[in-house]
């Protein structure tokens, strides 16, 4: 086995543990490549079928070409798609410009404490990845939150051997991380390998390429002339930029991603 | 020792996994960190990050910062959590995994030495062995991590001293002697200025070893697992269509279609049908060791997940009870006469500590024995029971279904190995009843308290007796009564027990059993909502193809607490 099939058979296996343990699952889905793999990674757990509803969270500032892609690939596998907005929010006029950590905790925090609580979620699956940024590198494979969300971070109940958290009192729920040891360049080479269909905004088109995809007014653009899975391989290999260097709410503290991510981000 | 010249070139694809261990403040953030920096594998904007918060800080830029992401570890300067990062050398990949070496953390550093291959035992060469280089080192043995570096790090602040070095190499050599842990060797370095990380120093021109890349790139890893007696715990049971998937991840060995398996505990045999697939790539008749399957099986058994699929000329080992090596990693302590949840594989069942053979203190290896409790941190040797056979190895013969952790509560508070099966015990708790080779386990006669001193609704196991055709039974005890005239389905050994008049008539398999209108209660006493024919048919049709997670549901559904049942008062609540 190579480091993808080891990566394979260790998702697949998270995932069927989620299914069998937690109650009500759901899976988020934004649209990208971690969760279009994820995705994958489910139809190949269950054998074609995807026993669970998927979530997108969704802030109505996403660049519009995910949302048309989002409904196309709803349509063509015939998800259980749940779209949620925080409309409370949005009518009371929030956006980037209140400032970028506010907004990120009104339109993508607070919106999914909503569902978890509409839907009564014990357990939602999410495609983050250790590499990603530090506090996601710190987590757990079955992460618990709180009846408010909350990751208690700095007192992570012990974690070995793939026995995983399944027990936790009623109105808790656990963040499953399936794709928690894969790195960026992996992604693409499970992409490549199997052959998944990708939205194209990650193709270089006039110089420029998303590396990461979020919300349009705080996620930029790289120079790439990367137009196949091949170059983006190729180009990644070779990059010194880190993967969100293109998302603003990254950068505006040294411990915004912790911060948000105790309250409940993804 | 000689020095050596040619590095053996290893051939692997896959990732080799590394712990870096040793005690608080010895230096292993910053190995690793190094370790980075050294071989470029940080992206710029990682670096600029922990650079601008020194700047924030106002302390020197530290190489742990690149780990220590947490902003209380950075402020504090210390790791609470592990962490695994990756990064390659010219060889091949790693996975290297961070441990805290705070004694307060050591259940993170568990967590993360758990999933490592191999390990790097930082020892700061002024400082010498300390408390948790040693009880590092004992949980690496325990755990079965066998290829270990002793890395002897802040060689700059004993002027990269020969006689520093080989005096602490002759300290931890002693222990680890005791553990039978042979390191591979000694690295002296320093992380802080990069001597012999990468490259060899010239400041140590006279150690003839590895630099600590060169040594990573020398360990093998662990082949022939597919070649290993079969284990194939069942994960889940999938009917998403008229397909019966059996699901789950081989553990050891190689399974084909068309093989004769063997299902333990109870030791069913059926063969192997299909392999199933979803994506034509992963089309094939042959699966091994690592790979997450789901087959389909000749014949339509019960078969649940915890279940053990294996070959039978080479079967696991079946008890309720083994003896195991276990660290304590609980803030309540771990004792005996209370039940916890054990996870061995894809079992899950109840358990007890019913021995504490010795306590050990992992930081000199004094032993009590005459011990009542086990408490945080703590190794001991101990025999646990479970409440009903299961299927596993020893540790040392197959590593997947040889260790468990113990649940308490609602966290993993302890883990363990299992050194070797103990004789079966018998269990009395469960009242059996018999007739020839069928047997019923059944719980009808137990009693349903209410305690007043702790406003909970506790209940007895009643103990012991076992009853075959002709027995009268006690149909009625202080929280329950039965009528004269009933049947129980024993669902669980799929037994039918027809009670007449206050007596056991006869027993008959399931599928032989026939509704005539008696009351139905299950084995645990509640009555089944079936009043005709058509109703059993569906209902047991449902119990056969019933999913754990619907448990509740179809419980709720089919069955009634209070139709028989109540619950009674009661306040010697040890008598509970």
């Amino acid at each position: 086995m190579d480091h993808l099939d080891t990566l394979e058979a260790e998702s697949i296996y998270i995932l069927r543990e989620a299914y069998k343990k937690l109650g009500k699952l759901g899976m988020l889905w934004s649209i990208g490549k971690d969760s279009t793999v994820l995705l994958w990674l489910a139809k190949k757990a269950f054998f074609g079928y995807c026993p669970f509803p998927f979530i997108h969270v969704d802030t109505t500032y996403k660049i519009p070409e995910m949302i048309a892609y989002r409904d196309k690939v709803a349509k063509e596998l015939n998800l259980d798609l749940i779209v949620h907005t925080n409309r409370e929010a949005i009518d009371a006029g929030m956006g980037p410009a209140q400032g970028r950590l506010v907004c990120c905790k009104a339109l993508k925090t607070e919106a999914l404490q909503q569902v978890v609580k509409k839907y009564e979620f014990d357990g939602l699956i999410v495609g983050v990845r250790r590499d990603e940024e530090g506090s996601r590198s710190k987590e757990r494979v079955f992460s618990e939150r709180n009846k408010n969300d909350e990751w208690d971070y700095s007192n992570q109940p012990p974690e070995l051997w793939d026995q995983f958290k399944t027990d936790f009192p009623k109105g808790n729920h656990i963040r499953v991380h399936p794709l928690l040891h894969w790195n960026e360049v992996d992604i693409w080479e499970y992409i490549l390998r199997e052959n998944i269909p990708i939205i194209d905004l990650y193709f270089a088109r006039d110089g420029k390429r998303y590396r990461s995809l979020g919300c349009a007014p705080c996620t930029g653009q790289i120079e790439s002339n990367a137009t196949s899975v091949e170059d983006i391989i190729e180009e990644l290999k070779h990059t010194t930029v880190s993967e969100r260097a293109g998302r603003a709410q990254d950068q505006e503290d040294s411990y915004a991603m912790q911060k948000l991510r105790k309250d409940g981000y993804m | 020792m000689e020095k050596i010249e040619n590095i053996k070139k290893v051939e692997n694809i896959d990732r080799l996994k590394i712990v870096v261990v040793g005690h608080v403040d010895h230096g292993k953030s910053t190995v690793i960190g190094r370790l980075l920096y050294d071989t470029h594998s940080l992206p710029q904007g990682t670096i600029d990050k922990v650079k601008r918060i020194a700047k924030e800080t106002g302390k020197p830029f530290e190489y742990a910062y690149l780990l220590d992401a947490f902003e209380e570890e950075q402020k504090q300067g210390i790791t609470i959590d592990t962490t695994q990062i990756q990064f390659q050398t010219e060889q091949r990949e790693y996975v290297i995994i961070d441990a805290p070496g705070h004694k307060e953390f050591l259940k993170n550093m568990i967590s993360g030495a758990a999933n490592a291959e191999a390990a790097f035992l930082i020892i700061d060469a002024k400082e010498g062995v300390q408390e948790q280089s040693k009880r590092h080192a004992y949980i690496l043995s325990l755990i079965g991590i066998k290829k270990v570096y002793v890395v002897l790090n802040k060689m700059d602040l004993v002027e990269y001293s020969k006689e520093v070095y080989d005096s602490v190499k002759k300290d931890m050599g002693e222990f680890l002697n005791t553990l039978n842990i042979k390191p591979i060797d000694y690295i002296p370095i320093s992380a802080y200025y990069g001597e012999n990380i990468l490259e060899k120093s010239d400041k140590l021109d006279w150690f003839y070893g590895h630099s600590v890349i060169e040594a990573m790139d020398c360990i093998e890893k662990e082949k022939g697992l597919d070649k290993k007696p079969l284990r194939f715990p069942i994960q889940d049971v999938y009917k998403f269509d008229d397909r019966r998937i059996i699901a789950g991840r081989i553990e050891a060995g190689t399974l084909q279609v068309g093989d004769e398996i063997t299902i333990y505990p109870e030791g069913k045999k059926t063969t192997v049908k299909t392999i199933e697939y979803w994506a034509d790539r992963d089309k094939t008749e042959i699966v091994s060791a690592g790979q997450s399957v789901g087959i389909t099986v000749s014949d339509e058994f019960f078969n649940k997940r915890g279940e053990v699929i294996a070959l039978e000329d080479s079967k696991p080992l079946v008890s309720n009870s083994f003896r195991a090596s276990i660290f304590w990693m609980g803030k309540n302590n771990l004792v005996k006469n209370k039940k916890y949840k054990i996870k061995l594989a894809t079992r899950e069942i109840e358990g007890e500590l019913e021995e504490i053979i010795k306590v050990i203190d992992a930081s000199n290896l004094d032993s009590s024995e005459q011990v009542q409790k086990i408490t945080l941190n703590d190794v001991a040797e101990v025999v646990i029971t479970t409440k009903e056979p299961v299927a596993f190895d020893q540790f040392s013969q197959s590593q997947v279904t040889g260790r468990f952790v113990i649940v308490d509560g609602y966290d993993v508070a302890g883990g363990g190995i299992i050194t070797q099966a103990e004789e079966e015990k018998e269990n009395k708790e469960l009242v059996t009843f018999y007739k020839g080779a069928l047997k019923a386990r059944g719980d009808v006669f137990e009693e349903f308290y209410y305690n007043v001193e702790q406003f909970t609704v506790d209940k007895t196991e009643v103990s012991s007796n076992t009853y075959t055709v002709g027995d009268a039974i006690p149909i009625k005890g202080e929280s329950y009564k039965y009528p004269k005239d009933f049947d129980i389905l024993a669902l669980r050994d799929q037994v039918a027990i027809q009670v007449r008049d206050g007596k056991i008539n006869d027993m008959i398999p399931i599928q032989k059993y026939q509704y005539e209108g008696r009351p139905l209660i299950n084995g645990r006493g509640f009555a089944i909502k079936v009043s005709s024919k058509e109703e059993l048919k569906h209902f047991l049709k449902e119990y056969q193809s019933l999913d754990e997670r619907r448990e509740v549901a179809f419980l709720n559904k089919w069955m009634r607490f209070d139709t028989y049942r109540f619950v009674v008062f009661h306040n010697n609540y040890w008598v509970i």
